[in-house]
């Protein structure tokens, strides 16, 4: 990990709230790893004072990918970003997803920019010649379903605007119904009550799979403590997001 | 080039300069060895240490604040036992001074910690967080009453011939009181500020943003206040006086050696660069040849005030 000064490449807007923020690091693009994040302090001033996470969404030769949304302070000051302008990153952080086993399938599940990672891991699978993924997509309705460089996604809106009418977690649920439980590997990230819905519909199958948490962070690098995870493996009650994440094994951790 | 002097001696202890890290904010020194050549830092404090491990509070335990933050960790750490055998090593290798953080719930875990760190002989020093819950009294915290705060000094002092230093809580009437105390105990220094009393709420859904409901407030919203509490403490004892609270760079530091800091603690800002308080050792000493000044004891206690201040400057 390093902390660099970053050019801004480019800033693409893809709705009304959601951007990709490209930026050019030789360093973390030669390094970053599916899962992995990087801290970004969105200025130099003391508001907001602390750096904010983000997933590398993904990367292409000397350049790295961020989707964010806008949501507070630090998400609207770098959806103001232009080219040319330089953002202090540290990175990268943390634990990555694992390869698939053998002739297991990866079935990407996501909610909303919970996305974020998976277009990283599309494209790192494809390297590892792992090409068969199936995601599942899923949003409040078809303006924050990001597809960015996905493969294979099956789409599902709580309103209806687009694919499967109701959760990403009950659309899986039922297409899990076709597949053998020993054969897929699940990869998640989302919000914590959809994480907590797919973490039951997969004890109940005996499906195992990993799962990328999101928190409130200060460091990002284990120096706060700030960022705890209640684990039930192991003597430790809680493990750090940060540090020992934010890739779990999704039924080691109580989200 | 002129060199400046830029180290501090207290008492057995010597320092390669007078910016360290502050405990809580920089784990055991080991967390990130890419980002910090920490034999380059002044001292180096370590996570408030206990005899048991202790798991911490439920999340959440940071929320973000105007100008600083809040935290509620719960003083989670790895134990005496899991600290001699995975820290010590680490830190007694180390080219610079290490100070070990004890907190406690009673007098005796104190005790007990120090002295069986002392028998490890792997640090240059002591920091006594004070802020913690008296379980012996009813769980009020040792570091709000005098008397308990002059005990555990009292108890100490005879366990170690290191620099013992007391860390204050700002949230009592007058820390100068306490100072005083500790100072007749025998403390070596005392270190100030530890976190205010700070709380914030989600308006939508009512409630806390952390799971303790209030917690510590720190980063540069505290730094004004820090620096008023070092400037009471300064006036009222002759023991040097450890400067922290919300120190982000050198102008921010010499506000503190000016006002009459020994020597100063940087805290929150390690989180947005782990490096920082070398920038700040750097920038100090540039500042100093940039200002004619060979020694940055030469800065301390230099307040231009119609107050006069009287401090007797054996230490510097
Ligand atoms: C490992 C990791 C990866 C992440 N990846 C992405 C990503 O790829 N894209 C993306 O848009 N967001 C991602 N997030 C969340 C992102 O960090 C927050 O949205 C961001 O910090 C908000 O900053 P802000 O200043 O705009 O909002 P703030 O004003 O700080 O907060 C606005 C709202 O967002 C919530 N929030 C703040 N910080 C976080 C956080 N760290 N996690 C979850 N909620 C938070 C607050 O509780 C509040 O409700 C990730 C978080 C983590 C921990
Ligand atoms: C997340 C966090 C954890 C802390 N943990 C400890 C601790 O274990 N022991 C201690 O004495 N002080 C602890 N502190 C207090 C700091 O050492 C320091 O006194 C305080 O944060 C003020 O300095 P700052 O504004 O530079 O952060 C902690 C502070 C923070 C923010
Ligand atoms: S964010 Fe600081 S330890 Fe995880």
């Amino acid at each position: 990990m390093k902390i660099e000064l970053l050019p801004v490449v480019k800033l693409e807007q893809l709705t009304p709230t959601i951007y990709a923020l490209h930026l050019r690091s030789t360093y973390i693009a030669g390094t970053i790893q599916p899962g992995q994040f990087v801290n970004i302090k969105v200025q130099q001033s003391n508001y907001p004072l602390l750096r904010r996470p983000f997933s590398v969404a993904s990367k292409e030769d000397d350049t790295i990918t961020i989707i964010f949304d806008v949501v507070g302070e630090g998400t609207h000051i770098l959806s103001k970003k232009e080219p040319g302008d330089v953002i202090d990153v540290l990175g990268p952080l943390g634990h990555p997803f694992t390869m698939p086993g053998r002739g297991s399938i990866p079935v990407l599940v996501a909610g909303g920019l919970g996305m974020a990672p998976m277009p990283i891991l599309t494209q790192t699978l494809a390297d590892h010649g792992i090409t068969d993924v199936v995601t599942f997509l899923g949003a409040r309705s078809k303006d924050s379903l990001i597809d960015y460089k996905l493969k294979n996604v099956h789409f599902a809106t709580d309103d209806n605007s687009k694919g499967f009418h109701g959760t990403v977690v009950a659309l899986l649920d039922a297409w899990l119904d076709s597949v053998k439980a020993g054969k897929v590997t699940v990869y998640a990230c989302g919000p914590n009550p959809m994480l907590r819905a797919l973490q039951s519909a997969l004890r109940k199958r005996s499906v195992g799979g990993q799962v990328s948490l999101e928190c409130v962070m200060a460091c990002g690098v284990g120096l706060c403590q700030g960022c705890p995870v209640a684990s039930v493996k192991g003597d430790k009650k809680y493990e750090l997001v940060c540090k020992d994440g934010p890739v779990f094994d999704i039924h080691s951790v109580i989200i | 080039m002129t060199d400046i002097s830029t180290d501090f001696t207290l008492g057995s202890m010597v320092c390669r300069n007078r910016v360290w890290v502050a405990s809580g904010t920089f784990g055991y020194g080991d967390e990130c060895p890419d980002l910090v050549d920490v034999n380059k830092i002044g001292a180096v404090i370590t996570k408030s240490l206990s005899l048991k491990p202790r798991d911490g509070n439920p999340p959440p335990r940071i929320v973000e604040t105007p100008g600083g933050m809040i935290n509620s960790i719960g003083l989670a750490n790895i134990g005496l036992q899991r600290f001699l055998e995975e820290k010590a090593p680490f830190l007694r290798a180390l080219n610079t001074a290490v100070i070990v953080n004890i907190a406690a719930s009673t007098i005796e875990e104190y005790k007990e910690v120090l002295g069986r760190i002392e028998e490890a002989d792997c640090c240059d020093g002591y920091e006594i967080n004070v802020s913690c819950p008296n379980v012996k009294e009813g769980g009020l915290s040792f570091g709000t009453n005098i008397s308990m705060t002059a005990e555990i000094t009292r108890v100490l002092r005879p366990l170690t011939s290191k620099p013992l230093i007391v860390k204050l809580t700002p949230n009592v009437t007058s820390v100068s009181e306490f100072a005083r105390a500790v100072q007749d105990e025998g403390a070596d220094a005392v270190s100030l500020i530890n976190t205010l009393i700070g709380m914030s709420v989600d308006v939508k859904t009512r409630r806390p943003k952390i799971s303790t409901t209030t917690g510590g407030l720190s980063g540069p919203a505290i730094r004004p206040v820090a620096l008023a509490k070092v400037y009471e403490v300064v006036k009222s004892v002759t023991i040097p006086v450890i400067g922290i609270g919300g120190i982000t760079c050198a102008n921010d530091a010499l506000e503190f050696f000016i006002t009459g800091a020994a020597a100063v603690e940087i805290g929150t800002a390690n989180y947005i660069d782990p490096n920082i308080a070398v920038t700040i050792a750097d920038d100090i000493e540039q500042y100093c040849r940039n200002n004619g000044i060979n020694d940055v004891a030469d800065i301390i206690g230099t307040l231009q005030t119609d107050q006069t201040i009287s401090v007797v400057k054996s230490w510097l």
